[in-house]
């Protein structure tokens, strides 16, 4: 079957231009250590939050591109961060067997919720409601689990002795590690969207996503295929929570968990540019940079002592302003708007 | 768990009816925006949170509660239409998930302005009703007058969109995008003026969430949910199944609160809603489109 035909997709930069960019990104640590040496850390822990949800954003966008906009991406998550968590604190389950365990159960709940919404066509804004139904249940579970969660205080995985572990996987005190495990981690996450991105399944979803009974006239499994992409979306956001939470040691209901983590996701993906390869990556650098700068600004001004803590809503309330400019302006985001700009302009057109 | 059929109990189901006259009243806004305009409003119970400053600022700043209140309905009523104006008009031509989503950033943006604006604090009125007995029961008068006041305001809209003109034109609207337009209805306007009763009803809803409960810019979070819950279970755009979806949404709340912790009560009702939902997607008395 020739897939020539069918739309190319954009936004993937050529060979060259990536063994370039893995190479720069390899480097980073040691640039960091010669170039700042006083804030190694400092910098060393951006880059990882950018890097953990890019992959988070990354695996949202698998079906978000598909049109299926869930809002239940923090439960997802919080499904994983807290099991692995949890069966570490109390059962005294390593993480290696932990994780994969968080992810079975988000996948689980991510298929249960979405099969009968599937089969039943539920759609649009009321796939949305759906989902966030679900993310709105597991941060109920959470806080009402006080007795082994820590309720809305949130809890901390038991460190092991020595700081870094192999067997408790815990690396967050060597942050050249922590940053290495997280650009694999990203990594796996564009592998994994290419991999999709290269697949049948992707044109199948295609189809659906702009008329799901003419696909399903030409033989696409249309409920099966979204379950697909679901479960896979869900298994990387909870395999994205669970590396969260072992490198902040630290996880809360509002942190992993939540509304605001699931309309984060979106949004970081959506300011990025949702169906292009780097877009989700390209919407994490600008989210956390963003808060970061505005952290910071605030900080250094007087606006702090005026307002005292309530200047550190400054950066969520740009933040929101911006991401209406986004949706209003700019829906296809970042990378996409630029990307787009550039074709026009190769193909000579207006 | 500690549950037993006496007395109390026959109190958590009475509160979870006076609870649902609120909840209903406050789903009963969000209907009317999506069944007219075709819009979730996710930033909906952030607008009630501005009408509860709104009115804890005048009432604290002089002003008598009542005229407070009409303060609040008016100011949560005009928010409502400039959020119509500056960001869902221009939005309205993009698939529906984008219009949802401008909302949710609405929701953050609000969210923020008010921590900045007014602080994390708890803030409460200070106005106590107090409450009244009925066989070793007892009931807040705050609760008792959000129900009333909640069912008056239902039965206002009701009456304003079945003997009115204006009213009239925004239930054909909501019937047939399309053609009434071409009757010579000015859809634009029509939107407008939806959304600033929407707002207003927001708005009334600030009033008697205010004599409840204390304000802080994270409210929104707590009920916000809820009420798309109690939406999409009566089914979007149908105010009658908001009606009842309200009623069964309280009685998981109150009963499920009174026998176990909150949450519990909060977990289960969420449950309640998507098994619900995946038997009757339509939602109770929603119409498939």
């Amino acid at each position: 079957m020739s897939r020539v035909a069918l739309r190319p997709t954009r936004g993937i930069p050529p060979l060259a231009w990536s063994a370039l960019g893995a190479a720069a990104l390899l480097a980073v640590p040691i640039l960091i250590r010669y170039g700042a040496p006083g804030s190694e850390r400092y910098y060393l822990h951006i880059l990882i939050q950018i890097l953990i949800w890019s992959f988070i954003y990354t695996g949202w966008s698998l079906m978000g591109r598909f049109g299926l906009t869930s809002l239940g991406h923090g439960a997802f998550t919080g499904i994983g961060a807290y099991t692995t968590v949890l069966l570490w604190n109390v059962a005294g389950l390593s993480p290696w067997l932990g994780i994969p365990v968080g992810i079975g159960l988000a996948t689980a709940a991510a298929l249960l919720v979405a099969y009968p919404c599937f089969s039943l066509r539920i759609t649009g804004h009321y796939f949305a409601l759906m989902t966030l139904a679900l993310t709105e249940f597991v941060r109920l579970c959470i806080v009402g689990w006080r007795d082994y969660t820590g309720g809305s205080l949130g809890t901390q995985p038991q460190r092991a002795p020595g700081g870094v572990s192999i067997t408790a996987l815990q690396f967050e005190p060597d942050r050249v590690l922590s940053y290495y495990i997280a650009l694999a981690l990203w990594a796996l996450g564009l592998w994994m969207w290419l991999r999709v991105d290269r697949s049948m399944d992707r044109y199948a979803l295609d189809a659906a996503s702009q008329d799901e009974e003419a696909a399903a006239s030409v033989g696409v499994d249309v409920t099966r295929e979204k379950l697909k992409i679901t479960g896979l979306s869900a298994a990387m956001c909870a395999l994205g929570g669970a590396v969260y939470g072992q490198y902040q040691m630290y996880i809360g209901p509002d942190t992993i968990a939540g509304l605001g983590v699931s309309l984060n996701i979106v949004f970081g993906t959506i300011a990025g540019g949702l169906s292009v390869l780097l877009g989700p990556t390209v919407g994490a650098v600008f989210t956390q940079l963003l808060s970061e700068v505005l952290r910071v600004a605030v900080q250094g001004s007087g606006l702090t002592a005026q307002l005292g803590s309530a200047a550190l809503a400054l950066d969520t309330a740009i933040y929101g302003a911006l991401l209406i400019f986004f949706i209003i302006y700019m829906p296809k985001g970042i990378l996409g708007t630029i990307l787009e700009a550039r074709r026009r302009r190769r193909a000579g057109a207006p | 768990m500690d549950c037993q059929l006496d007395i109390f109990f026959l109190e958590a189901i009475l509160n979870g009816v006076l609870l649902a006259g609120l909840l209903a009243l406050l789903a009963l806004g969000l209907n009317l925006v999506f069944g007219v305009i075709d819009v979730v409003w996710i930033c909906y119970a952030e607008l009630v949170m501005i009408g509860m400053y709104a009115i804890f600022y005048a009432y604290t700043g002089g002003v008598p509660f009542p005229l407070a209140a009409l303060l609040g309905i008016l100011a949560v009523a005009a928010t409502g239409a400039l959020l119509h104006w500056v960001v869902i008009r221009p939005v309205l031509d993009q698939p529906p998930i984008n219009q949802l989503l401008v909302t949710g950033g609405v929701l953050f943006f609000l969210q923020a302005v008010a921590t900045m604006a007014f602080g994390i604090e708890f803030r409460s009125l200070g106005i106590r009703l107090g409450s009244t007995g009925f066989a070793d029961m007892t009931f807040a008068w705050s609760r008792i007058l959000a129900f009333v006041v909640a069912l008056a305001g239902m039965l206002a809209l009701w009456i304003f969109l079945s003997r009115t003109f204006l009213g009239t034109a925004i239930r054909a609207i909501a019937q047939d995008r399309q053609i009434m337009p071409l009757m010579g209805v000015d859809a634009s306007r029509i939107y407008l003026v939806t959304s600033a009763v929407g707002g207003g009803l927001a708005g009334l809803g600030a009033v008697l969430m205010v004599l409840q409960y204390d304000i802080y810019p994270q409210i929104g979070l707590q009920f916000g949910p809820l009420i798309f819950m109690i939406c999409v279970l009566g089914g979007l755009g149908s105010m009658a199944g908001g009606f009842v979806a309200a009623f069964l949404i309280s009685q998981f709340i109150a009963v499920g609160g009174s026998c176990m912790a909150t949450e519990w009560g909060y977990a289960v009702a969420f449950l309640f809603f998507m098994v619900a939902i995946f038997i009757r997607p339509q939602g109770l008395f929603g119409v498939r489109g």
